[in-house]
């Protein structure tokens, strides 16, 4: 019996867990609809998301897309495809469509997800949450929904532009390295461009941005006390929330992936 | 004899196997202030947490004014938590806000007031406490400990609450600043005409501040009486506990664990 008792017990805090977040996620989602809204707070953290992140999401796009460039043109060659159209499509979908998103959302998950864990898990340690509660202010509301909604709503506006800049950066190496034609180079991009690749994109990013929120902001929550509590409560933000980006992007793929 | 404004009946609490809380019962009189005492883990600030219903108790009764706050409504809470103030062991200040955007944070919920007035009751508020309008500026961390410890006590002023919460006001500061805040919180207490609770294992601190000490030990209140009577008790822990001796029957218990 004791060998069973290990993994039965493993299993049952696993579902306790979940019920956790199941039960956090819905209760920040109600807080978000329900006034008062705290727009001081929002703010700080749709500049924190949307302004501050936009290097590290700028940088991660312009080097993929010229990386995307570069491969696509060793595969068309092989194929002996024709290299300037498939070069210039094969940069466009993939950064509009995948890596826009996923490199974005993976980024920020770093960045913001982790930083809202540990501010948030400072503050539990510190008792500032338990103050608030005390001081007439529900932390979901203070805290939680302003974090939700600012990721939620910035990351679409991040991967835009990181879509742009990753477009770039294949249009750099495929005109400077490449040694394309710049007129038929964009002319291809926009050709084989439809709408929907960038909304899909959008849609993930949104999607992304609420998941990374809501894993930085479920384990600052619940962090565990002191310094080494608040540590693990960061890390387990960024794992967690990468894996979901990645499971989350199957599954919406899956959804729209048309044969 | 003045009315009880807080009773805490058949009070329980355990986490897991430790049972923190065991039937405690006090009553705290209104307009008084009630220092509890005892040893490090013998559920002092569980005691408080329960009464400000951030954790929920396992079985009991606390009542504020009448009302019943276990299982209470987050409305019944809410109505409840306007008459607390409380300064956390830590000051518990808000690191992004300024100083004196903490000390009117509730001041200003749910209130349409401008900036200017928000800072002129930050600016009186600090005044209470001694402190200048140049730390209202100021975060938290540009200020010392004990400027931090002022801080939160403003914070927990600044609403005029009948009922004060005081968690180990002078942990972690030098006597002199102890001192300090021990008179502040006493002369708080006195112009509010508030009701107290102070938590601390600090007797110097105790006998500033307390009218009245409630002794808990082994999850109950196993002495509350008088300031003026510690010192003749007849109470062999509270004499070990007050006088600090090492030897007696908390520290033959502490070794059985």
């Amino acid at each position: 019996m004791n060998i069973l008792r290990i993994p039965g017990q493993a299993a049952l805090d696993l579902l306790a867990q979940f019920g956790k977040l199941a039960m956090f996620t819905a209760s920040a989602v109600f807080w978000i609809f329900r006034p008062p809204w705290y727009g001081r707070q929002l703010i700080r953290q749709a500049i924190d998301i949307g302004y501050f992140s936009l290097p590290v999401v700028g940088l991660t796009t312009l080097f993929s897309g010229m990386v995307i460039a570069l491969q696509s043109y060793t595969g068309t060659e092989r194929f002996s495809a024709e290299g300037e159209a498939s070069v210039a499509t094969v940069v466009v979908l993939i950064v509009t469509r995948e890596l826009g998103p996923v490199l974005a959302g993976l980024m920020v998950a770093g960045r913001i997800g982790a930083s809202m864990a540990a501010e948030i898990g400072t503050m539990r340690v510190t008792d500032q949450i338990d103050a608030l509660d005390t001081l007439a202010t529900r932390p979901m509301q203070y805290l939680i929904a302003p974090r939700v909604i600012a990721a939620t709503l910035c990351l679409p506006f991040l991967v835009l532009i990181g879509d742009i800049i990753g477009v770039f950066g294949g249009y750099v190496v495929a005109i400077y390295q490449l040694g394309f034609s710049p007129a038929s180079y964009l002319d291809s991009t926009l050709e084989y461009l439809e709408p929907f690749d960038v909304i899909l994109g959008l849609i993930k990013a949104a999607v992304f941005g609420f998941i990374l929120s809501i894993m930085g902001c479920f384990h600052g929550y619940y962090s565990g006390r002191g310094a080494e509590g608040v540590g693990r409560a960061t890390t387990n933000a960024v794992v967690y929330s990468a894996i979901l980006i990645l499971v989350a992007d199957f599954f919406i793929t899956g959804l729209v992936f048309v044969r | 004899m003045a009315e009880d404004q807080i009773i805490i009946r058949k009070l329980n609490k355990a986490f897991g196997p430790k049972v923190v809380l065991k039937d405690l019962d006090i009553r705290i009189p209104k307009g008084k202030s009630v220092a509890v005492i005892g040893a490090s883990g013998t559920g002092k600030s569980v005691l408080l947490k329960n009464l400000l219903g951030l954790i929920e108790p396992d079985s009991g009764s606390i009542k504020v004014d009448g009302l019943e706050t276990v299982g209470a409504s987050r409305t019944t809470r809410e109505k409840i938590l306007q008459k607390f103030g409380m300064l956390f062991q830590g000051g518990a200040l808000f690191d992004s806000l300024p100083v004196w955007e903490n000390v009117v944070f509730r001041y200003r919920q749910g209130k349409n007031i401008s900036i200017k007035e928000a800072r002129d009751v930050a600016r009186r508020t600090l005044a209470e406490v001694n402190l200048e309008d140049r730390v209202l500026d100021l975060y938290p961390a540009e200020i010392s400990g004990g400027m931090q410890k002022r801080v939160a006590l403003a914070r927990a002023i600044a609403d005029r609450p009948q009922i004060l919460l005081f968690d180990e006001p002078t942990s972690g500061l030098d006597p002199i600043t102890s001192g300090v805040i021990n008179r502040l919180i006493r002369e708080a207490v006195d112009r509010l005409g508030a009701t107290a609770i102070t938590i601390s294992h600090d007797m110097t601190s105790v006998r500033a501040i307390a009218d009245e000490v409630a002794m808990i030990h082994d999850g109950k209140i196993t002495w509350h009486g008088q300031i003026r009577d510690i010192d003749k008790s007849g109470n062999p822990i509270l004499d070990q506990f007050v006088h600090g001796r090492p030897d007696g029957p908390l520290t033959q218990q502490a070794e059985r664990g």
